[in-house]
């Protein structure tokens, strides 16, 4: 069979950004994709006659602009547009905007809490102050902190010289951040128990931690440091759903003269006296490369697609200890219409936001006690968009698209595995939550798509579901992600590396791990670097 | 259904009026609220402070009412001036700083009596209040939208009030504040303002604003009284040397970059700290940077020319950048080209040879020129009828 420079296993965001920058280096590559449409969890599926949904990652930020820009996604088709703020619905009938706008956002809060208006001000400033500490680093690879090679002490005195500028009281603050749980954090800012819960979604979504899990304020960081068009901390939607994002990539790759060949399970990763040699396919085709890219996370990675007995013993057990739990659900639903919310104005922005429906910690913490019991969670967290308020492409005209990300489910329930039926009282507790703040919502529904870790790690293969391919907790991050010693892309076994994010800088449609692999790939292969830095602030 | 505002920016309770009055419809957005830009035409208005009298709304400026039996004590561990003489009917202009003695805001601070204080600022606070406050048998209320606030500022400004009827007003000294019954509630007057010319500053409810605006608007008919904007209220401070925080300074609670703080020192408000009061915010940080001085100067500077220097770079004889403009503009009243600067230590001495770079534009083209600026130590303008008590017709 043809031997090829790369091979690069799964066509998820982060395989195709590694792919793409490989590619556009000259570099012979092939991008192998399982299922028959490429994109992993940055897909847009027709599930419905005439509906596309993105039926996994629903939202961009995260994805670099650097990247975005570099690869020329515009011009194969991607298009980000933000969404502004948002909306919790409260029990009361009551509900807490959010707004990007800072002034609006104040006198939001003011009407709760006067002294909460001023703290958020505070808030505000620091968790700034984290996102500029972190942004740097999403395009560089973490330093190895036990080495003592010239590039790790030049990276870990770079991040030395991060923290130094923070000054004394920041820099207090961030191990303090690093650590703590979303919960308590902000109960050192703020008394009111909805402004609380909105800013604690950002904490617990994707992760199987509860608001008072410590190193869930970390989380909240992770989805504040993206940026729209240089806005941080904003979000949009992109337009054709998240299929965008993986359709341009995969463009941007054939137009350097890539090859995706989709419907090709990759049984093994052949390795031959401590080299990769290629790939074996479930249909058992073989393809021949020094280099093979994993996209799969480390667990799947190192536990399934690869001999135990090819690898350290050491590895094995880091992967089969690596902590990449399932905790989220979701559903797409079409709509036949589009549903009014009670207390909202139908013509008010905030409808084109993210809408929740937990308002306050304590619900949340006891939406995640239901997940340790070993159910979803019966007042779910529910992270809802209506994307076809604003994207004409993904229904018809009237008629919408509504993708809901539900927080907790368990990847294995207490009673077993996942059946049908479960899987339809978990879906009848969304409906529920979201009908009970929408008295029209259920007459619209035309088709649901109920999504259960379980399912989503059959479909996509995240193990247990988990969308970060991985937890994003301090003892995976940085130069311990996805495990230390193995941060710098580079796997066990030469000719072998990770480019999924379960490597630095972790989850997210972001491509910088794909990115990041890439450099790391030219930097052995002693090629030039394409990949870019990141762009500076100050 | 709950009632839900959803609109950026609100109006003040004198909207009705200054929209009236808008005729050249420029607007900007002033802590939430739509405030007037210019009037009817800057020149004019800025004259009118200058010249005769100017009215212009004060309302969004930030307002905390302070109460309680600690209120003083309370209040002398949040500022860094000594406040024990401020007695009641009196109004101290003060910073205050965070303990690491960078300054979040000044502001000004009206003593009612030894249990009430008013603290008007730029920047909202109640979060660092409130968190200096425990301790302190104290209430703080933000009344920011309960108080309507005009200041009313020029050289025939007490001749208006004294038309309307406040007795004895001429004999309000500088800095102090009273009361008067107006339409049926309390009306107060400070002798204070923003502009460095004779002013004061109305204070009502705002269910009294629209009348307060008409009664100032018909007594000032024959003495020249004209609405003013932010643009001509600009030109007066800078000439006044009065800093504006997020223009002149970062206020600490904003920096996320933390070398971008200011101390008290360094933005030239030295003179409002007073090391040897007991306990302050800052002061151990405050202390410290006596000892070991200070990494800025802040700097007023008179620019050859009539360039406007805004934003330029300031260097040194050597040609070294030491520093930037915060502010800068043509002075109409002094005839001379003003800014306020940042500079690096030890620059900014008054002998020091310093020059701006200043670039500007005619028909599309670019000139840079570097102008020679020197270093003043007072105000650029000061008149004798801001300071003299019984106030001055004109």
């Amino acid at each position: 069979m043809k031997r090829y420079d790369a091979i690069v296993i799964g066509a998820g965001h982060n395989g195709l950004t590694n792919a793409a920058y490989l590619a556009k280096a000259g570099l012979d590559v092939l991008v192998v994709e399982r299922n028959p449409y490429i994109g992993g969890a940055t897909v847009s599926r027709e599930l419905h006659e005439g509906w596309l949904y993105s039926n996994c990652s629903y939202v961009c930020s995260l994805l670099r602009p650097e990247i975005t820009r570099d690869l020329e996604l515009p011009r194969h088709g991607l298009q980000v547009v933000p969404y502004g703020g948002g909306v919790t619905f409260m029990e009361n009938g009551d509900y807490f905007a959010s707004f990007e706008d800072h002034e609006a956002q104040l006198r939001e809060i003011a009407r709760h809490s006067v002294r909460d208006a001023n703290a958020y001000e505070r808030y505000h400033t620091d968790v700034t102050k984290q996102t500029r500490l972190i942004r740097p680093f999403l395009l560089r690879t973490p330093p190895d902190p036990t080495s003592f090679k010239p590039r790790d002490i030049k990276e870990l005195l770079f991040l030395a010289k991060a923290f130094y500028h923070l000054g004394e009281e920041t820099l207090n603050d961030t191990f303090r951040f690093w650590t703590m749980s979303i919960g308590d954090y902000l109960n050192e800012y703020f008394e009111t128990d909805v402004l609380k819960a909105a800013l604690a979604g950002s904490g617990i979504i994707g992760t199987a931690l509860g608001v008072y899990s410590p190193g869930s304020a970390y989380v909240l960081l992770h989805h504040y440091m993206g940026d729209v068009d240089g806005t941080v901390g904003a979000w949009g939607f992109a337009r054709g759903g998240m299929g965008a994002v993986s359709g341009a990539l995969a463009k941007a790759f054939q137009s350097y003269g890539g090859e995706i060949k989709v419907a090709a399970e990759v049984s093994r990763i052949v390795v031959k006296n401590g080299r990769t040699t290629g790939v074996a396919l479930a249909n058992g085709d073989e393809y021949h490369s020094d280099i093979v890219v994993s996209n799969l996370d480390p667990r799947r990675t190192f536990t399934v697609i690869m001999d135990e007995s090819d690898l350290p013993a050491d590895i094995v057990t880091k992967a089969k200890n690596f902590k990449i739990r399932g905790s989220s659900g979701k559903l797409n639903i079409a709509l036949d219409g589009l549903p009014t919310f009670t207390g909202l104005d139908p013509n008010s922005r905030l409808m084109i936001g993210d809408m929740h429906f937990s308002d306050s910690l304590e619900n949340m913490e006891r939406a995640y006690d239901d997940w340790k019991n070993g159910t979803w969670s019966k007042k779910p967290y529910l992270d809802m968009v209506i994307p076809t308020q604003t994207d004409p492409t993904m229904a018809p005209p009237g008629k919408h698209m509504m993708s809901v990300f539900v927080q907790y489910a368990p990847p294995k329930l207490a009673t077993g595995e996942w059946t049908d039926a479960d899987r339809d009282a978990f879906g009848k507790t969304v409906l529920d939550t979201i009908g009970n703040h929408s008295p029209d919502f259920k007459d619209l529904i035309l088709h649901v798509e109920v999504r259960t870790p379980q399912d989503i790690e059959n479909e996509v293969g995240l193990t247990e579901g988990n969308i970060f391919q991985g937890e994003l907790t301090f003892d995976q991050l940085l130069f311990n992600r996805p495990f230390p010693g193995y941060a710098q892309y580079r796997g066990p076994v030469q000719g072998l590396y990770l480019c999924g994010s379960g490597t630095h800088p972790g989850g997210g449609v972001m491509s910088a791990p794909g990115a990041n692999a890439a450099r790391e790939i030219f930097l052995d292969l002693k090629r030039d670097n394409l990949v870019p830095e990141a762009y500076a602030d100050d | 259904m709950i009632a839900h505002d959803e609109r950026r920016v609100i109006e003040t309770p004198f909207h009705s009026r200054v929209q009236a009055a808008c005729a050249l419809n420029e607007w900007e957005e002033w802590k939430g609220y739509t405030t007037v830009t210019a009037f009817t035409d800057v020149a004019l208005e800025y004259f009118a402070i200058r010249n005769s009298c100017g009215i212009f709304d004060l309302t969004p400026m930030i307002k905390y009412r302070i109460t309680g039996p600690d209120a003083g004590a309370y209040l002398s561990r949040l500022v860094t001036r000594n406040i024990s003489k401020q007695s009641s009917g009196q109004v101290m202009y003060c910073c205050w700083c965070n303990d690491a003695g960078q300054v979040l805001d000044d502001g000004t601070l009206f003593k009612f009596d030894d249990n009430t204080y008013r603290i008007c600022s730029q920047e909202r606070h109640m979060d660092w209040f409130g968190a200096s406050a425990m301790g302190f048998n104290v209430q703080i209320e933000d009344e920011t939208d309960q108080v309507a606030a005009l200041a009313f500022q020029g050289p025939t400004s007490c001749a208006v009030l004294k038309q309307m009827g406040f007795q004895d007003i001429e004999n309000l000294k500088p800095y102090r504040f009273t009361s008067f019954p107006f339409d049926g509630q309390e009306l107060m007057i400070s002798r204070t303002g923003f502009t460095g010319d004779l002013g004061y500053e109305l204070w009502c409810d705002p269910e009294q604003a629209e009348t307060l605006w008409d009664a100032l608007m018909e007594a000032g008919r024959n003495y020249g009284i004209r609405p003013f904007g932010a643009a001509a209220l600009g030109m007066a401070r800078i000439e006044a040397g009065f800093i504006q925080a997020g223009v002149d300074f970062m206020p600490a609670l904003d920096v996320v970059r933390s070398e971008r703080c200011r101390s008290p020192y360094e933005i030239g408000l030295g003179w409002l700290v007073h090391l040897k009061k007991p306990n302050f915010n800052g002061r151990k940080a405050l202390i410290a940077e006596k000892e070991k001085g200070s990494r800025y100067r802040f700097v007023k500077l008179i620019v050859e020319g009539n360039k406007p220097a805004e934003h330029a770079f300031v260097y040194n004889r050597r040609n070294q950048a030491i520093g930037t403009v915060t502010t800068a503009g043509w002075s109409p009243t002094t005839k001379s080209n003003l800014a306020f600067a940042s500079l690096e230590m030890p620059w900014g001495l008054e002998d020091d040879e310093l020059f701006v770079e200043i670039y500007y534009i005619r028909e599309l083209k670019w000139t840079r020129v570097m102008e020679r600026c020197h270093v003043v130590k007072d105000a650029f303008f000061d008149p004798e009828r801001r300071h003299a008590t019984p106030a001055w017709d004109f």
